[in-house]
Parts: structure tokens; sequence; C-alpha cells
């Protein structure tokens, strides 16, 4: 059982190490996430029309602001999973 | 040999992602303790994690905060410097907030399962719930349904 | 209770850190939007502080901190705080979380943007910080009451 697992493990690394000679290059700027105008545009504009030097919290509360509010969601219905699993009832 | 040791200097961070993911991958399918295969998933999301902010990474880039961004001239200042890719920070900011929840959870569910069984070892609790319910078993009613 | 609760200078030591620390986390939380920081990672931090006081000092002086129903009622207030935002800017005729609609400065929207985003992490920040301190009660709890018995 160790060995089939074993050996599914390294079948799946060389069949990824084999897949990830196409990406870019660590630290290329001419890779294509880069040059895409989204990167570019985000970083243009971003501080003009969120008023937010960190891009990172521009995108997070601006751009993708619907998805950051589902991504709340999800770590308070993780809270209130956890307490419904475990917390005892008061008495 | 050089082109070889270009290859290397180029990819070799994605060789130590892949590397991560297979022991956690491994760890998931291989171990019985149900503690060690979260360890598992979370040393996969890990590599994950790492895999995207080095697809962001930019040589000679610098964090992704707009230099002088709190003054009056922000927007000409920006175009002059170098800024890694912000777009894989933020969605690994989202898998790391929904990795820590579901670690969350299924830890929750392990302690819950350690109350109900006295094992976290996966052979235990099926052995365990295979004999003391076997109306709920769904592996135990085929058999005793073959057995009449 | 454990040799380390007992010890004398961990006691000390995490007396005198522990307003630091959350005074860093309200920081990290404040300072999201200009620099390294936001509501996720402010949250945990402040949510390790009252863990850390908790570990030490006992389960139950932490409760007596922050109580069960008072984070409960801090996990909803933050994200209460966030889709309130959002259906502020639908009120004021944009769509949901377009900062720039809310007429707080008419003449300069991307100014509210900044005001909102940082009024959105202080939202993300107290729901993580609630959700962290109750994840580390709920996980404690039994051994406390066994203790007390």
């Amino acid at each position: 059982m160790k060995t089939l697992a074993l050996f599914v493990v390294i079948l799946a690394g060389a069949m990824l190490i084999y897949a990830g000679q196409d990406l870019p290059a660590f630290g290329d700027i001419n890779s294509p996430a880069y040059q895409h105008r989204m990167t570019q545009y985000f970083i243009e504009n971003s501080l003009s029309e969120s008023g937010v030097p960190n891009i990172v919290t521009a995108l997070l509360a601006n751009y993708r602001g619907y998805d950051t509010l589902g991504e709340t969601t999800v770590i308070f219905t993780a809270g209130m999973a956890v307490i419904l699993l475990l917390r005892r009832r008061e008495k | 040999m050089s082109g070889v040791l270009d290859i290397v200097y180029a990819e070799y961070n994605y060789w130590i992602y892949v590397t991560l993911m297979m022991i956690g991958f491994y760890a998931m399918i291989a171990k019985k303790n149900l503690i060690k295969k979260i360890i598992g998933a979370n040393i996969f999301q890990t590599a994950i994690f790492l895999f995207y902010i080095s697809l962001g990474e930019v040589e000679g880039g610098t964090a992704p905060i707009l230099v002088g961004g709190h003054g009056e001239h922000a927007a000409e200042v920006a175009h002059e410097v170098i800024y890694v890719n912000p777009l894989p920070h933020v969605l690994i900011l989202t898998a790391i907030v929904v990795a820590v929840s579901t670690t969350a959870v299924a830890l929750a569910l392990v302690i819950r399962i350690y109350q109900e069984y006295g094992s976290i070892e996966e052979d235990v609790i099926l052995a365990a719930r295979r004999k003391l319910q076997p109306e709920f078993s769904e592996h135990a009613r085929l058999k005793g349904g073959e057995d009449e | 209770m454990s040799r380390i609760q007992e010890s004398v200078i961990v006691r000390t030591v995490v007396r005198i850190m522990v307003p630091f620390i959350l005074l860093f986390a309200l920081y990290v939380i404040m300072h999201g939007a200009g620099g390294p920081g936001g509501g996720f990672q402010g949250g945990v931090i402040f949510g390790a502080g009252i863990i850390l006081y908790a570990m030490i000092y006992g389960i139950d002086a932490g409760k007596k901190k922050i109580s069960d129903a008072l984070d409960r009622i801090l996990a909803s207030t933050g994200l209460t705080i966030y889709a309130g935002t959002g259906l502020l800017c639908i009120i004021s005729g944009g769509m949901l979380l377009q900062y720039g609609a809310v007429p707080l400065l008419p003449d300069n929207p991307a100014e509210v943007s900044k005001y909102l985003i940082d009024f959105v992490e202080i939202g993300i920040g107290i729901t993580v910080s609630a959700v962290m301190i109750s994840l580390f009660f709920d996980v404690s709890s039994p051994e406390s009451e066994e203790a007390e018995e």
C-alpha cells in the first residue's frame, strides 16, 4: 500500500516537473502574467481609482470587494461550524 | 553545460514546490492518522501558495505598495519603479483564509471523532464503526444482506 | 496548571507584552491601506494576543476578558459592517461595494473610497479576531471544565 502511494506520488511529481518546463523563468519581467494589460492597469490606476497606495489592499477591498465579502463569510461560517461541533450546551 | 545551469537557475523554484507538494500529497494518501492527513493537506496548500507568489516575482521589483503614494504627486512617481505582480498576492490572501477555515473545521471534526471513537487512526475508527453501528455502516449492511 | 503557567518570568513578560501586541494589531489593521497589513493579518495578530493571555493566565481569565457572548456578537458585527458598507453604496445609487458612489465628499470619490476601505478593513479585522478567539476557546474548553470538576 505504501509502495503504491510512493509510486503514485513520484509519478505525479515527475509529470508536474515535466509540465512545468514551459513556465516562465523565476523573476522574469517578460512573463505573460506581468506583461498582461490587467496587471499594468492595476499598477497604474489603482491609486487614482481607490485612493490607496497599497495595490494589494486596493485590489482586495475595491476591485475584488465582493470576493472578500464572501471570504469574510467563509471564515465566519467556519467559526460557527466549529462552535456547532464542539461547544457544549450551556446549563 | 551552461545551458543546463541556466535551466536549473531559472526553474529550480518550481522543482522545490513540486517536491513540497508531493510530500504533502504522500502524507494525505499514505498516512492513517487523521491529524497527519491534515498536516499533509496544509503542506500541499503551502506549496501552492509559494508557487503562486513566485509566479508574481519580478527581478528587481519592490513590494506592490506605491512609492511616494502618500504624497501629492503619487501618480507620477509610480511609473518609474518596478513592482512585483500584485494579482497573485491578492489571490493567495484569499486562499490562505480559506485554508485556515478548512483546517479549523477539519480539526474540529477530528476532535469530535476522537470523542466518539477514542482514536484518530483511520482503520481503528472504521473497525469500531463497523462493530458498534452496523445499521449505519454501508459496508456492514451490504455484507449482512449477502449473508442472509 | 502546568509549570510554564506558574513561571513568574513568563507571566510577567506576557502581562507586559500583551497590550503592545494588541496595539500592534490595531496598527496593522489601520495601516492596511498605506503599507503592508490589512484586516486579516491584523485580526489574526489581535486574536493571537488574546490567545497568548488565555494560555498563560488560564482559559477562565481569558473568558473574563472576552466572553463567549461578546465573541459571537463581535464576529457578526464585523461581517455586518462589511455588508452594511456594501448596502450603503447601493442606497447611495451605486453598485454593491462601489465606494465612490457614497456622497461623503462629492468632488473626490477616490478619497471616499480610501476611508471606506479602511472601514471595511476594520470590519474584517473584528470578524477574524473574534473567530480566532472563539476557535481557541472551543478547542480548549473541555480541559478547563474537567479541571473545575
